[in-house]
């Protein structure tokens, strides 16, 4: 049985496969209305997210699959107590399917060391959530046509924004692929992206605290939030926080074909007035996290076209 | 190799300096009931300066332990005054139920009975991350 848990768990040609069959679902979709018909998802969230909890829910609906669940933990067996493992060895005689948002680290992992169902890690605190990095993954394709040959630009938390960790891992894999790294010198990159991807896989990158430079670049702008929490004084961020916000006139030194993303929700990182321009695609990014979700629902059931 | 004092039991030789007490503690050797020796700073041509256990025993050492605790270590083990065996250590692969994983944040802090597994990340810097959520361990 497989499980996704982490990124790292699939390889460069399973990612590939997933990318495709969310490509196909886009095109017919009606080919996939009951792909999943009799198989329940169960949506375990620990910790409330309405988005991403949608997003599977609509991807389950629309393979004609349906879904049971809970969406806080106090609405759940853990407010009594329950351990993780029994949730999920519980729900497992419910459910075909389980995706799992928990504020603990490693949680969805414990979890699938006993369920009986396959287990999606729909985020686990700060560690990891794959489903988004596929679902940036999946954009770039369908923006770019490619995930190798360009150069990707990520800007805003760095230090602690797990998106952008699994995303430069992931993007790593692919030939040819230059990072600029957009942030306050208070939320770069941790040593170990920089040591265990950048420098082993002696990758092409650079730092930088000038967006505006870096634009003229980046054929990928990756953009996050810059958390007032994660300063120690309200004046550091003050000072800050506008050097990282994307606007119409920053938008002036993008090229033509950027392709914006954000894993949303955002605050003010990017302005409103931004959503018009064609270059900006985290709408678009929200959708196609339901198709790939979809694509992944169907690899982990087994279930074909 | 100095085995002095020992007829049968078993010699841990190249410990790191300093580091005696602490595999002491490991290896739970208070409870045992036989002689034990510690011997801090001996001269060594290999590390400056080691330290050695003596344990006047025969006993099943988990070596996997002591492995983590310091891969250079030599078990020497000694039967009727003669040295029978002398095994070398390599980090193991993964360790169980040695070391707590320290981040709060992660599940083992609330989940019950839970297994504390950390796996070797890389050998040449000899780093272990907590499987669940892949802290170093410190
Ligand atoms: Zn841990």
């Amino acid at each position: 049985m497989r499980h996704l848990i982490d990124i790292k768990d699939l390889s460069v040609e399973e990612i590939k496969g997933l990318i495709d069959t969310a490509n196909d679902i886009i095109e017919n979709r009606a080919a996939y209305s009951e792909v999943c018909k009799g198989k329940k998802l169960a949506t375990l969230f620990f910790e409330p997210s309405t988005r991403t909890r949608l997003s599977f829910e609509a991807a389950m609906w629309e393979l004609g699959g349906s879904v049971l669940g809970f969406s806080s933990a106090d609405a759940s067996s853990t407010s009594k107590g329950e351990s993780v493992t029994d949730t999920v060895r519980t729900v497992g005689c419910y459910a075909d399917i389980i995706a799992m948002r928990h504020p603990k680290e490693g949680a969805p992992l414990l979890a699938s060391l006993s369920s009986t169902v396959p287990i999606i890690n729909a985020g686990d605190g700060g560690h990891s959530h794959p489903t988004q990095t596929l679902t940036d993954l999946l954009t770039i394709m369908r923006e770019k046509g490619r995930l190798d040959n360009m150069t990707v630009a990520l800007c805003g938390d760095l230090k602690f924004g797990r998106t952008v960790h699994s995303l430069i891992s992931a993007m790593s894999f692919y030939d040819n692929v230059k990072f600029i790294l957009i942030s306050p010198e208070e939320l770069k990159v941790p040593n170990y992206i920089r040591q265990d991807v950048l420098e082993k896989k002696n990758l092409e990158w650079y730092e930088t605290d000038n967006m505006e430079n870096a634009l003229g670049e980046a054929d990928v702008l990756y953009m996050t939030r810059v958390q007032r929490e994660r300063f120690f004084n309200e004046a550091d961020y003050l000072r800050l926080k506008d050097s990282f916000i994307l606007d119409t006139e920053k938008m002036k030194y993008a090229k033509p074909d950027t392709t914006i993303l954000h894993p949303l929700p955002r605050v003010n990182e990017i302005s409103v007035k931004v959503d018009e321009d064609p270059r900006a695609c985290y709408f678009k990014q929200v959708e196609n996290g339901k198709f790939i979700r979809m694509a992944l629902i169907m690899m982990l059931l087994g279930v074909t076209k | 190799m100095n085995v002095d004092g020992i007829t049968t039991g078993v010699v841990l030789d190249h410990i790191q300096a300093g580091k005696s007490m602490e595999i002491y503690n490991y290896l739970h050797l208070d409870e045992l009931d036989c002689c034990v020796a510690i011997i801090k700073n001996v001269k060594s041509t290999k590390l400056g300066r080691k330290d050695i256990i003596k344990i006047d025993a025969e006993m099943d050492l988990d070596l996997e332990v002591l492995g983590y605790l310091d891969p250079n270590i030599t078990v020497n083990l000694v039967k009727d005054g003669k040295l029978i065996e002398k095994k070398h250590l390599k980090l193991p692969r993964e360790v169980k139920n040695v070391i707590k994983c320290k981040n709060p944040r992660c599940v083992t802090t609330v989940e019950r009975e839970v297994d504390h597994i950390f796996r070797l990340t890389s050998e040449e810097k000899g780093i272990y991350r907590c499987i669940y959520c892949e802290s170093e361990a410190k």
